[in-house]
């Protein structure tokens, strides 16, 4: 599996458990859906952004804070159309971010040399 | 008639072995080792002005048959181009009627002088290094069969070399020797563990496999370099010499131990089959995968696929934690 693929893949299935665990606040569980898909959405984004970082930077620790930070900022943004919830929204989000920057380093395929 | 004294006698000795190099390219710097039929000499290549090693055959050797063979060896040097095996610039007769040949001046130091500070993996990446010329060798039909530390030189930069070939067999590429093989040996010298034929012995105890030992030359295959790998690797890790009976203890790893107990195994069946088979399974040791010449019990698996994972093991249970710590928070 090539490097965005694998951001991709672990981005989404992040992405719906941490929409999924929305459920678990009641003031937002009749949002669960759009909450899920939204969450999903986010998260391979997330992991198509930090794949194409992996493809081009071989680093973990640069993986690692890029993924972060795409994370984070998406999170955020999520945040602000909510409205609030930075803590429960940012912290997984960034999580996950930092996760799928660590695993697109580290495994994956990276890019494929050119034929001259 | 006057009699010589024993120091004169020894110092005409020493004289004589000198290379008359009247006419070639060469000039002597100093002498370097002593090999089985000839000795190694540090010449200048007054041409290029470069440092360059000489092989010379000795003086007292019958020219003839060891001069032949002499070239041999640098034919097969010749003939294995390989960043690992030393390169043979030259061969020929000198004025004196010895035969020589040429190759590159190798400066660093030997494999048991550099390995004594490096750690388990620098140890196994380096035996990967050197087994890739063997193998490159046994590709081209050629096994090596003196394959000890002594025979391995580091370079100043870190490269590995492969040397002293003079032992080496030339066979049909393959696992089998071809009948028609052609050996470079080997030598009628004080050194009892060189002397060759069917039913005798060449090569170097603790490093030699149990059928080379016997003296069974024309069965001899490329496994046999495979038996002196593992003895090379068991010596990296163990700093100790080791024979047949194999007891790689202490704090080797048991994958390493049995990596190196398949190496040298007794039956050549049951070794590996080739070096760049020996050199997988360090591999799948270094990536942390299982290794073919070991079964891993349960907890042994488990403790490997932690070590391999361990960021991401890590990463994982932070991220599990987080999500257990939100849950007992909402239900507050």
């Amino acid at each position: 599996m090539n490097k965005v693929l694998l951001g991709l893949v672990l981005g989404a299935i992040l992405g719906a458990i941490d929409g999924m665990t929305a459920w678990l606040t009641p003031e937002v569980r009749a949002q669960i859906a759009g909450i899920v898909i939204g969450s999903t959405v986010k998260g391979i984004i997330a992991g198509v952004l930090i794949g194409v970082f992996a493809r081009k930077v071989q680093s973990i620790a640069l993986g690692i804070g890029f993924g972060l930070a795409v994370g984070l900022l998406l999170a955020f943004i999520v945040a602000q159309m909510q409205h609030g919830y930075y803590f429960q929204i940012m912290l997984p989000g960034g999580m996950v971010g930092l996760l799928v920057g660590y695993a697109t380093q580290r495994y994956g395929r990276g890019q494929q040399s050119q034929r001259t | 008639m006057t009699q010589l004294s024993d120091s004169v006698v020894a110092r005409l000795r020493t004289e004589m072995q000198v290379p008359d190099l009247e006419g070639t390219r060469y000039r002597i710097v100093r002498h370097l080792a002593r090999g089985g039929m000839g000795s190694i000499w540090l010449a200048e290549d007054t041409v290029l002005k470069r440092r360059v090693a000489l092989k010379v055959l000795d003086l007292v050797a019958p020219a003839d048959d060891f001069g032949a063979r002499l070239l041999q060896e640098a034919r097969i040097l010749a003939g294995l181009e390989h960043r690992g095996i030393v390169p043979v610039h030259d061969a020929g007769t000198l004025a004196d009627g010895r035969a020589f040949y040429c190759m590159k001046y190798v400066e660093g130091q030997t494999l048991a002088q550099h390995i004594a500070a490096k750690n388990i993996q620098e140890k196994l990446r380096l035996l990967e290094r050197i087994a890739e010329p063997v193998d490159f060798a046994h590709a081209h039909g050629v096994i090596h069969r003196d394959l000890k530390p002594e025979n391995i030189m580091i370079g100043a930069f870190g490269e590995v070399l492969v040397m002293d070939w003079g032992l080496a067999k030339v066979g049909a590429p393959g696992l089998r020797s071809a009948e028609n093989e052609i050996s470079t040996l080997v030598l009628l010298t004080p050194n009892p563990s060189r002397v060759t034929g069917q039913g005798t012995v060449l090569g170097t105890p603790g490093y030699m496999s149990p059928e080379q030992a016997r003296g069974v030359t024309t069965q001899l295959d490329r496994r046999a370099d495979i038996f002196s790998l593992g003895a090379i690797l068991a010596f990296m890790l163990t700093g100790s010499v080791r024979g047949e009976a194999l007891a790689v203890k202490g704090n080797v790893p048991r994958p390493l131990r049995a990596i190196c107990e398949k190496a040298m195994a007794a039956d050549p069946n049951a070794r590996y089959q080739s070096a760049g088979e020996m050199t997988d399974d360090i591999e799948c040791y270094l990536n942390g995968a299982p290794v073919l010449a070991y079964s891993e019990g349960l907890l042994e698996r488990a403790r490997r696929i932690y070590a391999r994972h361990r960021t991401a093991i890590v990463l994982v249970a932070a991220y599990l934690l987080m999500r257990v710590l939100f849950i007992l928070l909402s239900r507050r």
